[in-house]
């Protein structure tokens, strides 16, 4: 008798207050970032991944979104296809955020982007560039410039800036963003009177470039173009140089951004090119403070392009919440799409009917194992 | 033609390190006829002992290699005897999948060990040995080319002389002949296996560093690629058989470079391995082995 009292009475009684101390906790607003923190992309993530936790201390100082705090949760894909998919699966299921802020890499940011758009989860990618990204659906965005853009800048640097008429790519064929920008590049170049002398390809993983680079040593080019990452990037130029190809300018995309560019390569990166979305030496107030606040948070580091568009993407996110005045899915890519003049640190940023945005794009010199800041290209 | 010589020389010392590797699955095959597939995860043990021990050494000098090289053999050596002793020896007698499978894991215990330790982001390995970049008229040789070519060459003669000059090496092909027999002789089978694993390993170790001193990226999986194609390059030599070995290495290193530098740059990896199934299919036994009928 006193044992079924018990069950009636005193059990619901626990599990109202549990649940009132749940509810308690559930003020917060979950916000889902999946980054490659480790791996051989670990530059990328852990830069995009401080850029974005810096908005969201900010907005939570600033008594967060609608009154309730940010609670970001981040998942580490590895910089391994694959594992992306997964994290952002977990987050949307079990975490059940209302967001998702990631990827940096467009392979990875394109195995996500499907499972975001069936969940109905708005998601934000702050640098991948490749235009398939957005093309996934209606509720996948991006806060950076797109690679038809990126490689129209490229082809007309080669052409006016470095005045080469023969060019030579190498292209890693695992990337989806390295695929993507050399046909960017290539179709401009060719239609601007260019050529392309050599065309040859890599893999990401790869350490050995002598083959490709003889190649490229015999064919007799002006410039090398190398739309990769930073790690293969820096080991090419490297092997460049060994193989006696020198006074060749070697140029590439925003996936040669990371400080390990020049921690691998040395002094044979010194005087290379890449574009990328911003550089912390533009001069403008908005940049001058993002970058004072980055470095007194994060020990005096300096943050590079992707840590400012992580920065942007959460700030862009903060803001949609606030205009969809909701945490509902599809009021916050309703509020996503009409973002306009959003003031950013990587430009005024306007989500277009595409879910891009339109920006301009600087060129960046390696001068003193330092990211020298050449000049601005506007679309 | 230069350009023909220079990839020539670039894929001599590619498969220089083929060869290296292959050694040690050859040996191994020979002598337990089991595959060692964690091999390739103790070459890139070789690799970061080396990247350890690199940075208490000053940069650009010869004898500092040598230490580097030396460590990281002899670390290998006792890598590969701890993992016979510890997975293999108990599975001597049974079926050789169980073998193979206890390999893999023995293979992807040290890969995420080494993801977990070290971490998995890629490393810079010290500049060690001197990089100089000599020039033989139009052609251009690495230093680092040229100490691959000839630490392997080295080593390689010197596998020679152990197997087939000193009675230890005798005891191997005995063992590698018929066990049982060679345990009637009075050879301590446990010894020479042992042996025999640290001499294969010691060979991963040297191309761990040698690898690691020409492409200075290092990561806990770099083992797995450079690993399956020395492989393929045993096969294809004729497995068991040493100088086989060598040679597959080398004719893969070449034939990789020269695909990799021609149009059809996207295959090169799709070119190692379809090599394996044409070697397979046609000549199973491998350039320089003999396909032996057992005959009741």
């Amino acid at each position: 008798m006193t044992s079924r009292l018990l069950n009636i009475l005193v059990f619901p009684a626990l599990f109202a207050v549990a649940a009132l101390a749940a509810h308690a906790a559930d003020t917060a607003i979950k916000i889902g970032e999946y980054a490659s923190l480790t791996g051989k992309e670990a530059a990328f993530g852990q830069s995009s991944h401080k850029g974005t936790l810096l908005a969201i201390e900010e907005l939570n100082d600033a008594g967060g979104v609608l009154g309730r705090k940010l609670d970001l949760l981040t998942e580490d894909d590895q910089s391994k296809p694959g594992e992306s998919s997964t994290a952002v699966r977990k987050l949307i299921a079990r975490d059940k955020v209302v967001a998702i802020l990631g990827e940096v890499a467009s392979s990875r940011s394109l195995e996500a982007a499907p499972v975001c758009q069936a969940a109905r989860i708005p998601m934000i990618s702050p640098s991948s560039t490749n235009p398939k990204v957005t093309d996934t659906g209606s509720y996948i965005f991006r806060v950076c410039f797109i690679d038809p853009f990126q490689g129209t800048v490229l082809a007309k640097f080669a052409k006016d800036t470095l005045h080469a008429r023969h060019v030579a790519v190498l292209t890693s064929v695992s990337s989806a963003y390295s695929v993507g920008l050399a046909k960017f590049f290539k179709d401009r170049f060719t239609a601007d009177g260019g050529q392309i002398v050599s065309d040859l390809k890599y893999s990401e993983g790869d350490k050995d470039f002598h083959a490709q680079l003889t190649a490229i040593k015999a064919a007799g080019v002006e410039a090398i173009f190398v739309p990769g990452y930073y790690t293969e990037a820096a080991l090419i130029c490297k092997q460049a140089h060994e193989l006696g190809i020198l006074g060749v300018p070697i140029f590439g995309g925003d996936g040669w951004e990371a400080p390990e560019l020049v921690q691998i390569g040395g002094a044979d990166v010194e005087g290379c090119y890449y574009s990328t979305h911003y550089s912390p030496q533009i001069p403008t107030p908005a940049v001058q403070a993002f970058v004072k606040k980055f470095q007194a948070r994060f020990d005096g580091q300096t943050p590079d392009a992707m840590a400012a568009l992580g920065y942007d993407s959460a700030m862009v996110l903060a803001d949609a919440i606030k205009r969809a005045a909701s945490t509902d899915g599809r009021k916050i890519r309703d509020a996503l799409a009409a973002t306009k003049n959003f003031p950013g640190v990587t430009g005024q940023t306007t989500i277009d009917a595409h879910r891009n945005a339109t920006k301009g794009a600087v060129i960046i010199t390696v001068k003193d194992g330092q990211f020298n800041f050449l000049q601005t290209v506007e679309p | 033609m230069t350009e023909f010589l220079q990839q020539l020389l670039n894929g001599l010392s590619l498969g220089a390190i083929y060869a290296l590797i292959a050694l040690g699955y050859t040996m191994v095959y020979g002598v337990l006829r089991f595959i060692n597939f964690a091999h390739s995860d103790v070459f890139m043990v070789g690799a970061f002992v080396g990247y350890f021990v690199g940075q208490h050494l000053p940069h650009s000098t010869v004898w500092g290699s040598l230490v580097i090289l030396a460590t990281a053999m002899l670390a290998c050596a006792l890598l590969g005897m701890l993992i016979e002793r510890l997975a293999y020896r108990r599975l001597r007698g049974a079926p050789t999948l169980n073998v193979l499978i206890t390999a893999i894991g023995v293979s992807l215990l040290l890969e995420s060990t080494g993801q977990a330790v070290f971490g998995a982001e890629p490393r810079t390995f010290p500049g060690v040995f001197p990089v100089k970049n000599l020039t033989l008229g139009p052609l251009v040789i690495s230093s680092s080319q040229l100490l691959v070519i000839g630490v392997a060459a080295a080593l390689l003669v010197a596998l020679q002389f152990i197997v087939f000059r000193t009675r230890i090496g005798t005891a191997m092909r005995a063992v590698s002949l018929n066990p049982k027999a060679a345990q009637l002789v009075g050879i301590n089978n446990d010894r020479v296996i042992s042996f025999t694993f640290a001499l294969g390993s010691a060979l991963a170790g040297a191309g761990g560093v040698l690898y690691a001193l020409n492409y200075p990226s290092i990561d806990p999986l770099m083992g797995v690629m450079p690993g399956l194609k020395a492989f393929v390059a045993a096969i294809l030599g004729g497995i068991g058989n040493i100088p086989g070995a060598a040679l597959g290495g080398l004719i893969l290193g070449t034939v990789e470079t020269f695909v990799s530098g021609s149009q059809f740059s996207t295959y090169k990896d799709a070119i190692a391995f379809g090599v394996l199934i044409l070697i397979l299919l046609f000549r199973p036994a491998g350039l320089l082995g003999k396909f032996t009928v057992e005959k009741v």
